[in-house]
């Protein structure tokens, strides 16, 4: 019987408490140490052939017969009322099928706005017009016939600047609002009986997604049914969205997303682009294809917020006595903000804890979800400023935080947590590196008397648990093939080949047996690829799934071969008996063409357990002291995230998260011109990602490997965040253990390395 | 980051010995796709790119950022690594062009994809046809190639899920295969 039990789970940094209906137990965890036919081996990714044939299909490379190419002209302004819009000349012009503007568009709710298209634009980038044309160029030249009449307001873009008394008021309440607060013991007091306090000020630039596939939808209507391809990490979340603008029941609406080229966050739902593909195929009856261009990606598609801390720590007889931490993020236009509090409230025991976190409003493009948002710009202020403690108490910095970091319980709900090895991520770290080679203060020696060796670390927490809801359902055919399908997406992390590893382990068929289908609503639900859920999710419903597969399989077998069911086994495709192997096609045959139907659903997580991940990063830097130039040498990354089911893409989510990180630490910023609002660098050759020849000489990737029983029924978490949380504050460490010098704010480029060693120098 | 290897070239392919005004209009085209002769109606201003997408239904080569400056786009013209999207399609006039979708013959993948999935060198995979193109062109001309050839030779395709490491031992792994 289904019946609905409570669960808690996590998501990027946020708990939530939830019913959940389910059937039946959840399966027992697999001892560690179990030995398994496909989990914890490495595999080739089982789409890797379409991959690189160029056959994978990505949402950009559908192009449906008939199908308008659609461009949306954007504000050119920061801040603007749009008084008055003419597109007689636009309509003219041959090609053109449609127009959209504020003037004609029907209405369409979108995060909590009536119309996609404001009579306020609030950003440089934001949609003010959109043309349907029978192609590309002609929708591109028919924007440039559109004429607006802007009423020109004042804005603010820079955070600071937005914070301060003279800003435009964006909001009746002002520009900057509490978003969230911790408080555990007495911080003030703390402080004021600590011997060493560290009073310092942190900085993160923003930092843009850069997916190498844009954001962008093509939508086609039948008169009865829209089917959206999207590129997206949530095709449910794009069909609640979708339902929400357009008023259309979930059974009217289909989205797709088969093959995706990266997401990082920022692909969480509905889009305006994807809206207004949708208003035009609906208008017009031609599938409609919404594309954004990489300079519209870097304005309007999310960004990780730019932050101001502000930390206090202090430290008394070898330990670490309180801590005060003060967040403000500029959200843009954003309606929430991620929170760079959330390792300081959860990562060390310490009594005595204050922390706000404040979100900002500007005339900037919006924050969305950039991989552990929040996380990344907070762990970079708080593991500096620990280590920034430890220089001050004269202690290792590794001995400070072990001291805070073996509590078994989640210091900020008080819960247990299901599992942790922090000190053992933190012991093999050391041992990688060679932290023992760590001199205290002034670096070792590097390749040349200007080049200053240093070794730094710094820690990282994380979700990653997973939970319900998420379901797949087992197809077993006559010959013995099967089919694993669940409404989850694969945005490049590998998630069709370890489903496919855990569905062919349980259900006893070899690997190239099982087809994956997902990226699909008419699948069975499957959740958002994001806050490193998705495998910790959807893997112990495929386990499910596979399990009642194999018992209909075995009770099949069992009245075939006229044995019984204890008597046998499923390994690899054949049904195993005493004396004889008989392959599944052979058995299935003989029970007509019948199709085997497995069913799963992911079981509840433990409501009195805090489910969370855990790692620790070192890095050995070189910095030339004439040019600011950091060189990372070795980057270690150590993970605790349960059982690993494919090492290979555990280890490649590992070196791409920590080159990602690298991008943040060192070379990726936006700039927004103050007076114009424009962003300067919405390009790839101004916005300096990492390129082949800036990844580290050596990256070392480690895992405690052990299962976390408390978890979930396969004892494994999630991998998608945790490696570019510590990156760049381990990295920050090994600048200051380098040369003296601690740079507060990331990326640290080289006229920032080079004005702290300025301020070093003076100091000494 | 840092400085873009020389395996890419902006430079445009025309002749100087034959100039040919065409336009304003769609104008014909002939050229050489993946070994096959094909003709195509194309307007002056459009990409190279475009046309593979477009008027070919070539969709493995990806466009990123339609300016000359992440690789997806990388194909092969006579040969040569380039970045279709800062080619015009006219100037290929008679051209050979390779993309991903002829690298694989009868069925069997070229080393270099066989490389790429043994090696486990994408994640996403949307700049993984660039980053083949790219070290295919320099396994003709350097077979063998060490770890710092492959990264001149991919140094302007970017990977934003930060496959590179994989994607080096890729291009050494292929130069030690044999077809």
């Amino acid at each position: 019987m289904p019946r609905v039990v409570k669960s808690r789970e996590e998501f990027e940094g946020e708990v939530y408490e939830s019913l959940v209906l389910v059937e039946g137990k959840d399966l027992p965890v697999p001892r560690a140490g179990t030995e398994f036919v496909e989990i914890a081996h490495s595999r080739r990714r089982i789409d890797g052939p379409q991959r690189v044939t160029g056959r994978a299909r990505y949402t950009q490379d559908i192009y449906l017969p008939g199908m308008l190419h659609v461009r949306v002209l954007r504000s050119p302004y920061p801040r603007a009322r749009v008084r008055r819009i003419d597109t007689k000349k636009a309509e003219a012009l041959p090609g053109v099928r449609g127009v959209l503007h504020r003037f004609n568009a029907p209405k369409a709710s979108f995060r909590g706005e009536e119309t996609i298209f404001r009579e306020e634009v609030r950003f440089v980038g934001d949609e003010v017009a959109a043309i349907a044309a029978d192609d590309e160029q002609t929708a591109v030249d028919a924007l440039r016939l559109i004429e607006v009449d802007y009423e020109l307001l004042p804005h603010v873009v820079d955070l600071e600047e937005a914070i301060g008394d003279m800003a435009p008021r964006l909001e009746t309440d002002g520009n900057v609002a509490e978003a969230a607060t911790h408080k555990r013991g007495d911080a003030k007091r703390g402080l004021r009986e600590a011997d060493f306090v560290v009073d310092a000020t942190y900085r993160t630039s923003t930092q843009l997604h850069n997916s190498l596939e844009t954001h962008g939808a093509v939508a086609t209507w039948d008169g009865e049914q829209l089917t959206v391809y999207e590129s997206t990490q949530h095709v449910f979340g794009v069909r609640q969205g979708l339902r929400t603008a357009l008023k259309l029941p979930f059974s009217k609406i289909r989205v797709l997303c088969d093959y995706m080229g990266g997401g990082f966050g920022s692909k969480g739902g509905v889009g305006k682009y994807s809206i207004i593909a949708s208003l035009f195929t609906m208008q017009l009856g031609r599938p409609a294809r919404c594309v954004l261009t990489r300079d519209e990606e870097n304005l309007a598609a999310g960004n990780r917020s730019a932050t101001l801390q502000q930390l206090r720590v202090g430290g008394k007889g070898g330990r670490i006595t309180a801590l005060e931490h003060t967040s403000w993020a500029n959200v843009g236009q954003g309606k929430w903000v991620a929170n760079p509090t959330g390792p300081t409230n959860t990562l060390y025991d310490i009594a005595n804890l204050s922390s706000k976190s404040y979100k900002v409003v500007t005339n900037a493009g919006s924050l969305s979800a950039f991989r552990a948002p929040g996380y990344v710009e907070g762990t970079f202020a708080l593991e500096s400023a620990i280590d920034e403690l430890a220089d001050k108490m004269g202690v290792d910095p590794l001995v400070l935080r072990r001291k805070h970091a073996a509590s078994p319980k989640d210091p900020m709900v008080g819960k247990r947590y299901s599992d942790k090895h922090l000190i053992e991520c933190y012991r093999i770290g050391a041992a990688e590196i060679g932290w023992q080679r760590r001199r205290r203060s002034g670096g070792i020696r590097g390749s040349a008397p200007h080049r200053r060796r240093g070794i730094g670390m710094a820690t990282q927490i994380w979700g990653g648990g997973g939970g319900p809801p998420a379901y797949a359902t087992v197809h077993v055919n006559s010959d013995g093939t099967v089919v694993l399908t669940t409404g989850t997406q694969d945005i490049g992390t590998g998630t069709r080949t370890v489903l496919a590893q855990i569905c062919a382990d349980e259900l006893g068929v070899e690997l190239d047996d099982v087809q994956v289908r997902l990226g699909d609503t008419d699948n069975p639900y499957g959740p958002i690829s994001a806050g490193s859920l998705t495998v910790a999710s959807v893997g112990p419903a495929v386990r499910i799934a596979a399990r009642d597969a194999r018992e209909q399989l075995l009770g099949a077998a069992a009245g075939v071969l006229e044995t019984p069911m204890a008597e046998l086994r499923l390994e690899g495709g054949v049904v195993v008996t005493k004396g004889a192997r008989t392959p599944l096609s052979e058995i299935l045959t003989k029970v007509d063409n019948n199709t085997v139907i497995g069913k799963g659903a992911r079981h509840p997580n433990d409501p009195d357990l805090s489910l969370r991940t855990f790692g620790a990063h070192f890095a050995e830097v070189e910095v030339d002291v004439r040019t600011g130039e950091i060189t990372v040498e070795h980057v270690v990354a150590v993970h605790d995230i349960g059982r690993i089911v494919n090492p290979t893409t555990a280890r490649s989510q590992v070196e791409g998260g920590v080159l990602q990180a690298l991008g943040f630490a060192l070379s990726e910023e936006r700039f927004v011109d103050r007076a114009t609002g424009r962003v300067m660098n919405g390009n790839l050759e101004n916005y300096k990602v990492p390129t082949v020849k800036d990844v580290p000489a050596k990256i070392t990737v480690k895992f405690v490997d052990r299962p976390d029983r408390r978890a979930n029924n396969l004892g494994i978490k999630g991998l998608g965040e945790p490696p570019i949380i510590p990156t760049a504050a381990a990295i920050a460490n090994a600048v200051a253990n380098a040369t003296g010098a601690r740079v507060r704010h990331a990326p640290l480029t080289r006229a920032r390395v080079l004005e702290a060693l300025a301020i070093a120098e003076a100091r000494s | 980051m840092a400085a873009r290897g020389p395996n890419i070239s902006n430079v445009p392919l025309t002749s100087a010995r034959r100039v040919v005004l065409r336009g304003p209009g769609a104008t014909e085209l002939a050229l050489t796709v993946n070994g096959e002769a094909v003709t195509v109606q194309v307007p002056p201003r459009r990409t190279l790119l475009d046309t593979l997408r477009e008027a070919l239904a070539l969709t493995g080569t990806k466009k990123v950022c339609d300016e000359g400056t992440c690789g997806a786009c990388t194909v092969l013209v006579d040969g040569r690594a380039i970045y279709s999207c800062m080619t015009l399609a006219v100037t290929c006039e008679g051209k050979r062009v390779e993309t991903i979708e002829g690298l694989a013959k009868d069925g069997e993948l070229h080393p270099v994809q066989r490389a790429f999935i043994d090696a486990d060198a994408f994640q996403c995979g949307f700049c993984t046809p660039g980053q083949i193109m790219s070290i295919v062109a320099l396994l003709r001309e350097t077979p063998a190639p060490t770890e710092d050839d492959v990264r001149r030779a991919v140094a302007g395709n970017l990977c934003r899920c930060g496959a590179y490491p994989n994607i080096v031992s890729a291009g050494v792994n292929a130069g030690k295969r044999k077809r």
